[in-house]
């Protein structure tokens, strides 16, 4: 009898499997484990308190992201910023790890540095302790975010306890319109299946518009797969994957990058693999996406309309609604559209690759930020930065009004001190737009980074399809 | 290494928002650094619990009585969505916490529980729905019971509902067991997948840059 087809997320987990030890549940081998400045340290210090040793510091990497400053010279770290960037130098070196240090290229965003280093590989097994790290998936790596407590577990084993997870398979089909990036689908998609459309399931994106689609506007698409309650999400490997992984500092090269593509050919979902549910969003009706509210499945399209909670029958969702729209400082049914805004956040893990950056300043490039606000290009890693300033991109956002800074997570979670001022509006390439996230009482509205550009310049929520050219 | 749960009476909180992420549960602002734990209990929530001024916000539940003293909440859909900071777990433990009920959880902060001894207990949203209402309209004296041998709630009004739970979490909860001391007494297997997989994906094994 024939087998039935497989999927890739169940190609890429039984291959991990060290042990069944429950029903559904696996001891999985960690291929990759990222650790950053916020919880690296914490992480092999618990270690050492409980006499235990790392069990693969050559499959473990480190960097400096979330508390350090991005201002010149890293000049404004705080004391525990600095704390925990001392601490990172000192326990990775300790034990053998291999960190990227600030001003070093390799240095940046964890979840930029692992695929430009070559360190995410299609079906690696990647964890870090970040919820983001499903932004890998875009490589078809099973990447996802583990809490404290996994970390350690992961130092001392090199394995994770995982249940396998249900399957979802999202095709976006269609070509992107005018305007249209990859932030703008994958918000459309959180907008329709909802924040927990994907609890309990790795999302594999497929379809036309994902094969069309470069690898960096890939790596946004699983980095919002959180957003939808999904802590993995991935994409099949193709040659644009191989074209971009190709020669990279920790790539396989000569005859184990040609076993590797082999390998990583027979990877994608057979055409006959069935997954427990399926989505399938027409790419072509989707126009330019802004989140009005405080949960990223508050989004609508530019040219909508905020709801109106009186409309919503169920009592939580009510909540929900009324609660974001007093929070946001917004009214029912009122545009989005013209919504004056104080500050501009191009950046984090989700926007602040060499892609989005140019996508940005192709809509800054001769124009000038609007009087009164304040935006900002963080740039996702060191390399990231020095290839920009090569274009001319950091003196055409500076020319522009905008400031231009040093790699780093900075405002996305506000991690490091850099906050949105209490009350103020600010539209951000980030990820979330939750209460307090940008900072207390912060207003956050996420875009992609050609519509952020747009509001930077317009000085409220704009329609970059009238400003690009 | 976690506290064992077998059996919780107590007072409850129903929290019903939907999509309480864990920036809400504890802002990062008070978990940057590796000596935060033991301070966490009263920032828990604190972007509802306090004022811009840093006074209480009397209209916040866990600022009221009885529910300030609630060992367990009652939580809207997709509680604990969003960031995998395990502090949102200290937090709610730190102030009392010891189990949480929903109709569905974040994955990770799902998983971020049983590390630290908490029960997080999914049932059907009716269920979750009727506990909250018994609860408020007891004014929060109603208490509800919990049994994770039995698998079961006890409503205030003494409505029983049964819950599933995973055999190997429940079992780690019940006896408080140290998953990482169980995992490395594997270590023989880990080692021997290693080897094999050396042969297979040795790309994955051998990462020192070879430039």
């Amino acid at each position: 009898m024939e087998q039935p087809g497989r999927t890739m997320l169940a190609k890429i987990w039984d291959q991990h499997v060290i042990a069944q030890i429950g029903d559904d549940t696996d001891l999985l081998h960690v291929d990759r484990h990222l650790l950053h400045d916020l919880g690296g340290s914490r992480g092999l210090l618990d270690l050492k308190s409980r006499s235990l040793s790392v069990h693969n510091p050559e499959l473990t990497f480190a960097t400096p992201d979330h508390a350090i400053s991005t201002a010149r010279g890293r000049a404004s770290t705080s004391k525990v910023g600095q704390e925990l960037l001392t601490g990172l130098r000192t326990e990775t070196s300790a034990v053998g790890i291999e960190m990227f240090d600030i001003d070093e290229p390799g240095q940046g965003i964890v979840h930029v540095i692992g695929p430009e280093l070559g360190l995410s590989l299609p079906g690696c097994l990647i964890v870090c302790g970040d919820s983001h790290t499903c932004t890998h998936g875009g490589l078809g790596a099973l990447a996802f975010g583990i809490g404290s407590s996994e970390l350690t577990h992961v130092l001392a084993t090199q394995a994770i306890i995982q249940r396998r997870p249900k399957t979802l398979r999202v095709m976006f089909e269609g070509r992107l319109p005018f305007g249209v990036t990859a932030k703008d689908l994958i918000l459309a998609l959180i907008g329709h299946i909802g924040a927990a459309g994907g609890t309990g399931y790795a999302v594999e994106y497929a379809g036309s518009a994902i094969r069309d689609m470069p690898i960096e506007g890939r790596l946004t698409i699983c980095n919002l797969s959180i957003e939808l309650g999904a802590k993995m999400g991935l994409i099949a490997p193709d040659e644009k994957t191989y074209d971009y992984i190709r020669g990279r500092r920790y790539a396989p090269q000569g005859e184990m990058w040609e076993r590797a593509v082999k390998a990583w050919r027979q990877l994608p979902s057979d055409a006959d693999a069935v997954f427990d549910r399926e989505v399938v969003i027409d790419v072509e009706a989707i126009i330019p996406q802004v989140t009005w509210g405080i949960s990223p499945e508050h989004v609508i399209g530019i040219d909508g309309h905020m709801p109106d909670p009186q409309a919503i029958a169920d009592p939580g969702l009510r909540a929900a609604v009324e609660t974001a729209l007093d929070y946001m400082g917004l009214k029912p049914g009122a545009p989005i559209m013209g919504t004056p805004v104080d500050w501009v956040f191009i950046g984090s893990c989700t926007n602040s690759r060499l892609s989005d950056l140019r996508a940005a300043a192709e809509v800054a490039r001769g124009r000038k930020v609007a009087p009164g606000v304040r935006a900002w290009v963080v740039p996702g890693s060191e390399t990231v930065k020095r290839e920009a300033v090569a274009e001319g991109l950091d003196k055409l956002f500076t020319d522009a009004g905008f400031e231009w800074r040093e790699p780093g997570c900075s405002m996305c979670l506000a991690a490091n001190g850099e906050t949105v001022p209490p009350g103020q509006r600010s539209v951000s390439t980030s990820n979330r737009n939750f209460i307090g996230r940008q900072g207390p009482r912060a207003r956050t509205h996420l875009a992609s980074p050609a519509t952020a550009a747009a509001a930077a310049i317009a000085g409220a929520i704009a329609d970059v399809r009238t400003m690009e050219r | 290494m976690p506290k064992p749960f077998t059996k919780l009476t107590a007072i409850a909180a129903p929290i019903m928002r939907t999509n309480i992420d864990t920036d809400v549960i504890i802002r990062i602002d008070r978990i940057v650094g590796n000596s935060v734990r033991g301070n966490l209990g009263k920032w828990a929530f604190g972007a509802l619990r306090y004022l811009p001024d840093g006074s209480e916000n009397t209209e916040f539940i866990l600022n009221r009585e009885p529910y300030r003293q609630a060992e367990i909440l009652v939580t809207g859909p997709n509680f604990g969505c969003g960031s995998s900071r395990e502090a949102a777990v200290w937090s709610l433990q730190e102030m009392g916490i010891r189990a949480v009920i929903g109709s569905g959880f974040g994955d990770i902060f799902f998983a971020n529980c049983f590390q630290n001894g908490i029960l997080p207990i999914v049932v059907d949203k009716a269920i979750v729905d009727g506990l909250a209402a018994e609860v408020e309209n007891t004014q929060g004296a109603g208490r509800i019971g919990i049994d994770l041998q039995e698998q079961t709630i006890t409503s205030p009004s003494g409505k029983r509902h049964s819950f599933e739970i995973d055999p190997r979490r429940r079992a780690g909860l019940l006896e408080g067991l140290d998953e990482v001391a169980l995992t490395l007494q594997r270590d023989d297997e880990i080692r021997a997948f290693q080897a094999s997989d050396r042969a297979e994906r040795p790309w994955i094994h051998f990462t020192r840059k070879s430039a």
